[in-house]
């Protein structure tokens, strides 16, 4: 019994108990649906083994959307806890828990799979491209990130959740702080799902480099495409930042080195940098995708090009850099003396002008263009004013003297998820009802579409307008109670009641993916939105070699000029099209990720070894294996072109 | 798969072309790997605790040793590309054999070095300069031990299938690779070694 004592909650309460049940029950339920439909061999042949860039890309959405429901269930309980004063529903150790995972899940769970799902789906279609440049290096991608999520998501049922916060500050987050296990979960889980985050940077940056349509170069690449270049740019330097960080911490707490201690020369601080160093850029990993994602999507319903193609190529470019000079704008008030302070201030405000000329040139994009409100659309007019304020309180926090008053306190929580959820969140839903028609072939329907994007956003402004108020008169975040002498309790009780207007949002998104699946009509043809880009000029859904003849574009709207100016996008005849196998490693390789993760978070070396060892052997099983792909024939491919119609063929 | 050969054999196909690139923005992701590590080891550096201090515990032999093995397997890994280039099978694989082999003398007596800071009392535990300096030199090391299987597993492809595309792109991106490692050394060299002796 003595080992299996390791694995207790320390800290249990009937909802924990409730959802281990829960748990159980689901697996159970899946298991036994699967086995039931008979539809294990369909799952692993056309999902678990696939190496296509667009299932990996559904694959992606499907776990985002997941993780915004399981950190949605604790943005909720967070809110509920503060929506009284000297509320009881939680306890200050509970409160801590769920405060952490909700920025760990929302940030590396839920926002980033978001955006790599788009990059998947879209980015090789928007170049004209048969997949991504390492398609089994994708699949490594994925599961990496999956089984790290997995391995994060059942800390809180065995052996307990982090609890020091998604920056994890050492010493707090030091053993002698955190005994649990909750932290090793968080250093480990995050490595995982961080090493596939790096490789879908090497595999976009390399695919966007090499294998774009004849006549595409790089400055008649569409926005988004340019946004995942960029983004992925930075990946490729911030993420080895976080990879030592997290293997830092990861050595202190399992193997008490002192890296991050308070005796023994060990430099508490350390790790804010690195964090930071990291966590700045990773912002900005989110947000130029998301940019990437308006720019096409308000052209589109515009009407217009772009407005500004280079100076909006220009500013993508000044804001990564930019990111990586700002870091310490996040502990202005943690003792760098007032010369660091003011460089950094100085560099953060300068982000402003970059953003500032995006945020114009997609005003000037809208002006005089005949605007569609379609879904995608309202949800990019409601970005761009409810951005605006979270980049104006952004600025606010910017001047480090001012910051001292607004550090740590709510004020900082609503400037926040005001840049993150009118910016990310609000782009996701946008190209989620954008590429909704090109993944599956069908629209989602628009008038529960627009219903979910008024309580979204009337819920946003109700949840965190009021945290500005009370964060400017001292009420603190992170902290698990007030008294009500402070006065807080009406506008939290205020935010309490936006949040639950979002959960009837996401809820509304879920009930119209439910109801167009089953009445939206099929067959939207190949450009339902009358689209401006590459990627809407084959079909949808699309076939698994993309498009049927290769693409030779000649400016950036390369659909557009199809449909204005009678461009020729499609010549020659059809050949033989080279495709990539199915594996199973990868999926294998995430697994045995997982058990080795498990393993190191309740230090059980001689599985950690052996799995470790399993993970060689795959690499080495991957170095022998000669896998020159397969090819579609001629036939094949004009027998499935037919069954679209025909429009290309 | 198509060749093209009026490139060398290791960028004849599309997917070689791919592999370079894909393996070059890796090197870029390594640099920031062991930039934050010498960043980290830099601030670390005497913040030594009641532990030794670095030119108490560096000893020059080991190290001088360990850079004349690793610079010179530099070479003979560049011999190898150079063989496979003319098509040299067997001066390629006696090459990479010789590579190989300094690689393990470079690890045989990092590990007798390792040994020697433990008995003066220089734990990875002892100080924030103990675990900033063996995570630095651990992590080199870590590398050159996988490098050593990887390239055990390059040797016995080439040795079986010959220099075609697909092992010539192999065995050049393990020499990349192998490099890439070497000249993380000189940084060490100079950075951790020397500038800690002075």
């Amino acid at each position: 019994m003595e080992f299996f004592e390791r694995f207790a909650v320390p800290h249990p309460s009937p909802a924990i108990y409730a959802s281990m049940v829960a748990i159980v029950v689901v697996s159970l339920a899946i298991v036994v649906g699967l086995t039931y439909f008979k539809k294990w061999g369909y799952l692993w042949r056309e999902w678990l083994t696939t190496v296509d860039h667009k299932k990996i890309g559904i694959m992606y959405l499907i776990s985002a959307i997941l993780m915004l429901f399981r950190g949605g269930a604790d943005a909720i309980m967070m809110r509920a806890q503060l929506s009284m004063p000297e509320n009881q529903l939680l306890d200050a150790q509970h409160y801590n828990e769920i405060f952490t995972t909700h920025g760990v899940v929302m940030i590396i769970f839920m926002a980033m799979p978001f955006i790599f799902a788009f990059m998947n789906i879209v980015v090789p279609l928007q170049i004209g491209a048969r997949d991504v440049a390492f398609p089994r290096l994708n699949a490594i991608s994925f599961w990496l990130f999956f089984f790290g999520a997995m391995l994060f998501n059942i800390s809180f049922v065995v052996g307990g959740s982090p609890d020091a916060g998604w920056t994890s500050y050492f010493p707090l987050a030091g053993t002698e702080f955190s005994e649990s296990v909750g932290t090793n979960y968080y250093m480990i889980a995050i490595q995982i799902s961080g090493i596939g985050s790096l490789m879908t940077g090497i595999n976009m940056i390399t695919t966007i480099l090499k294998m774009r349509a004849p006549g595409m170069s790089l400055m008649k690449m569409p926005m988004f495409t340019w946004a995942t270049f960029m983004a992925c740019v930075i990946i490729i330097f911030a993420f080895p930042v976080l990879t030592i960080a997290l293997l830092m911490g990861t050595t202190d707490r399992l193997f008490a080195t002192n890296f991050f201690t308070s005796t023994n020369g060990g430099m508490d601080m350390l790790w804010a940098n690195f964090f930071w160093v990291w966590g700045h850029p990773e912002v900005y990993i989110l947000i130029l995708p998301a940019f990437g994602l308006y720019s096409e999507i308000i052209s589109t319903f515009s009407g217009r090009n772009l407005y500004g193609y280079k100076s909006m190529v220009g500013s993508m470019v000044i804001i990564s850099l930019l990111s990586f000079l700002v870091w310490t704008h996040h502990f202005f008030t943690m003792g760098q003396g007032a010369l660091t302070n003011s460089i950094f201030s100085i560099s953060t405000m300068a982000i402003a002008v970059p953003t500032g000329v995006k945020i114009f040139n997609w005003l000037l994009t809208m002006w005089k263009g005949k605007i569609r409100f379609t879904v995608p659309m309202l949800y990019s007019v409601g970005f761009i004013p409810l951005f605006t304020i979270g980049g104006v309180t952004g600025v606010m926090l910017a001047m480090s003297a001012a910051d001292y008053q607004y550090h740590n306190t709510m004020f900082l929580v609503a400037h926040f998820h005001n840049t993150i959820i009118p910016g990310v969140v609000f782009a996701m839903l946008a190209g989620l009802h954008y590429y909704w028609p090109k993944m599956f072939g069908f629209m989602l329907n628009e008038r529960i579409g627009k219903w979910a994007f008024w309580f979204l956003s009337i819920g946003f402004v109700l949840a965190f307008f009021p945290m500005y108020i009370t964060g400017l008169d001292g009420q603190a975040r992170r902290m698990y109670t007030y008294s009500e002498a402070t006065g807080f309790g009406p506008l939290n009780f205020v935010a309490f009641i936006g949040a639950g207007l979002m959960t009837i949002a996401f809820c509304i998104i879920v009930y119209n993916i439910l109801y167009s699946i089953k009445n939206s009509p099929r067959n939207v043809g190949d450009d339902p939105w009358n689209a401006r880009t590459l990627e809407w000029a084959t079909h949808n859904p699309v076939p698994e070699y993309n498009f049927a003849r290769t693409p030779h574009v000649a400016s950036s709207e390369a659909l557009w000029d199809v449909k204005k100016n009678g461009h020729e996008l499609f010549k020659g005849d059809i050949e033989k099209i080279h495709m990539p196998n199915n594996s199973g490693v990868p999926f294998i390789m995430g697994v045995i990720f997982f058990i080795a993760g498990f393993s190191f978070v309740f230090a059980l070396w001689v599985p950690a070894v052996i799995a470790l060892i399993g993970i060689f052997a795959c690499m080495v099983l991957r170095s022998f294996e000669k896998d020159d792909g397969r090819y579609i024939s001629v036939e094949e491919i004009k027998a499935t072109e037919s069954t679209y119609g025909g429009a290309n063929s | 798969m198509k060749i093209d050969h009026t490139q060398p054999l290791e960028y004849g196909t599309h997917q070689n072309q791919l592999n370079i690139l894909g393996f070059w923005i890796f090197l870029g992701a390594e640099i920031m790997l062991f930039a934050t590590l010498f960043t980290a080891y830099f601030i670390m550096e005497h913040r030594t605790g009641n532990g030794p201090t670095g030119p108490e515990i560096f000893e020059i032999s080991p190290v001088l040793i360990e850079t004349f093995v690793l610079l010179t397997s530099s070479f003979t890994i560049g011999l190898a590309v150079h063989a496979m280039r003319i098509g040299r099978k067997k001066a390629m694989l006696a090459f990479l054999g010789i590579t190989l082999l300094l690689g393990l003398g470079f690890l045989s007596v990092e590990i007798f070095e390792f040994m020697h800071y433990y008995h003066v009392g220089a734990t990875y535990q002892t100080s924030g300069f103990t675990a900033a300096l063996l995570t630095t030199l651990g992590t080199h090391g870590a590398h050159v031990t996988l490098g050593l299987f990887w390239g055990l597993s390059i040797i016995i492809q080439v040795a079986k299938d010959g220099i075609n595309a697909r092992t010539a792109n192999k065995s050049f991106i393990f020499s990349l690779y192998w490099h890439f490692l070497d000249v993380v050394w000189i940084f060490i060299f100079s950075f951790i070694y020397l500038k800690g002796m002075m």
